[in-house]
């Protein structure tokens, strides 16, 4: 426990230098970094000792007593998945609004309450968290499997959704006021850097695969270009208001791709349906060909979901192992090695942000053009 | 597993999030940015075009003038070319003129001077003749201022006087 927030400190600093890309400066960061955190790990190893008695039993291997072995595993999975509290260095995080709703109403209070899963919480049930997830218990501290906890609650990720929209509503508020002062005049200032990028979206993503009906759907995909982007290199910053993993969360991922599946098949011409139960084939190869394209309606969405979390999460667990390396041989050595690589990674990552904001609405803009645009496309054959 | 089960708050919290920024954003910045843009480009299609018209006017003017100016240098070289003409014939002309009048003076002139010279001849005979009158009587009046030579004289006349 120590260790990982020892790890934490040193991932922080680390990464924080990364963006300033001061060599200079990571020694005596990191090197101070590690002293305060080597003290407070002597007086938090008492803490853990007492409360934990239970989970220290659990270590009796000698080498282990008093100190637990640093679990990349599970250090990583703890950045990529979502969280009840944000921290934010060393032993401070800010405790999120945790919202839980049973059958009994709705329990709202402060996750620090859990006190990091060591206390149960009395509301309309009581509560106990584990692993992020908030279960229903007895006065013993027995989960009550019966009994549907729904979790609501503000979590890491949608404290960061937040902070997203709000962010994006700022700038493209502000971008929408500089046309509105300078009508058709030149752009200036935030606006001439997004004007390109709104035009790219526009001339070269939604204007070739939608045609005719590209204004239609030109919220909605400027609106998910935007918020994949922006929220991809929100989760590249390392310290707060970034790093969660907002765009490598399937659920997140599930509601864009969901949004585009329902535009794409209730705004689809009736001969994109013609083509899934009609298909121009043999009548025997019917049995074969609706199953196929009837699956096809789901699975284009499906890979647009998977792609974008695999992705990102997939880019943030490369970047934390790198990380996690210098923690894992206990060397500065180690760690001055991999601060190259590491930056080049979070490069790559940079341009992957951008890639997958642009293919995920490159395909949208596809699917949806593919279901309006189809008799022009029949028309080719 | 758990990273691919998505969990139902935040199912929840990134639809309503998504949701309420696509209402915002599509109401406030994307339909005032993409009609902007949009006159932004009319007005640069419409600048492009108009430029294109006056140019081609210009051309039209251009062509034009090129043209008056030939006809105008066509003209000029009709008009030098009548004024010489005009000219030649009028010096011809002048010079026919000029020398049927001389022809006709120096005709007149002759005749003037022939007429002169017939008068001056007939005053010169007339004047011989009274001269020649005036002497032969002076003549006659010396001789004939005796007697014997007025006989002599009356008698050679009569002699030279045939009567036939």
């Amino acid at each position: 426990m120590t260790h990982i927030n020892n790890f934490k400190s040193t991932y922080y600093s680390l990464k924080t230098l990364i963006l300033t890309i001061v060599f200079s400066f990571v020694s005596i960061f990191s090197f101070a970094n590690h002293t305060t955190s080597s003290s407070a790990t002597d007086s938090s190893k008492i803490e853990t000792a007492t409360i934990h008695s239970s989970e220290a039993s659990e270590n009796i291997s000698p080498e282990n007593h008093g100190e637990e072995k640093f679990d990349i595993n599970k250090t990583i999975m703890e950045h990529v998945a979502d969280a009840h509290d944000w921290h934010l260095w060393g032993h401070t995080s800010i405790h999120l609004p945790v919202i839980l709703y049973t059958d009994k109403g709705l329990d709202v209070f402060s996750s620090g309450k859990f006190n990091h899963g060591h206390d149960i919480y009395i509301g309309k049930y009581s509560y106990k968290i584990e692993h992020e997830k908030i279960h229903a218990v007895d006065e013993n501290g027995n989960v009550l499997s019966d009994i549907k906890v729904l979790d609501f609650s503000i979590t890491k990720n949608v404290a960061t959704l937040l902070i997203s929209v709000f962010g994006l509503m700022l700038i493209f508020l502000t971008v929408a006021n500089g046309y509105a002062k300078r009508g058709i005049g030149a752009p200036k200032g935030i606006q001439s850097w997004l004007e390109p990028i709104i035009l790219f979206v526009r001339d070269d993503i939604a204007a070739p695969n939608l045609g005719k009906h590209t204004n239609k759907y030109m919220p909605y995909l400027l609106t998910v270009f935007f918020f994949i982007w922006f929220n991809n290199m929100l989760g590249l910053i390392p310290f707060f208001p970034g790093g969660a993993n907002v765009t490598g969360n399937i659920a997140v991922t599930m509601i864009l791709s969901v949004i585009t599946f329902v535009l794409t098949n209730i705004n689809a011409k009736k001969a994109y349906w013609k083509h899934i139960f009609l298909p121009h084939v043999p009548l025997w190869l019917y049995p074969l060909m609706i199953p196929v394209e009837i699956i096809g309606i789901f699975t284009k969405p499906f890979a647009l979901m998977i792609r974008l979390f695999a992705n990102i999460t997939a880019g943030h667990i490369l970047v934390l192992s790198l990380v996690c390396l210098a923690i894992l041989f206990k060397s500065f050595a180690v760690g001055f090695a991999t601060t190259p690589l590491i930056v080049f990674i979070s490069a790559i990552e940079l341009l992957v942000a951008f890639l997958q904001a642009f293919i995920f609405t490159i395909l949208s803009a596809l699917f949806i053009g593919m279901a309006v645009n189809i008799e022009s496309e029949e028309a080719h054959h | 597993m758990e990273l691919v089960t998505p969990s139902i708050g935040l199912l929840f919290w990134s639809a309503l999030a998504f949701f309420i920024l696509l209402f915002v954003l599509g109401k406030f910045a994307w339909k005032p940015i993409t009609q902007a843009l949009k006159e932004r480009e009319d007005s640069i299609d419409e600048a492009l075009k108009s430029a294109e018209i006056a140019r081609k006017q210009l051309e039209s003017l251009k062509n034009d003038n090129q043209r008056l100016l030939n006809e105008a240098r066509v003209e000029r070289d009709k008009l030098l070319k009548e004024a010489n003409e005009i000219k030649d014939q009028i010096l011809a002309k002048a010079k026919g003129d000029a020398k049927s009048e001389g022809d006709k003076m120096i005709a007149a002139a002759k005749e003037a001077i022939e007429m002169e010279k017939v008068n001056a001849m007939n005053q010169l005979k007339t004047q011989v003749a009274v001269l020649t009158v005036d002497l032969a009587e002076k003549i006659l009046r010396k001789k004939m201022e005796d007697r014997s030579q007025q006989e002599v004289f009356v008698n050679d006349s009569l002699k030279n006087i045939t009567l036939n």
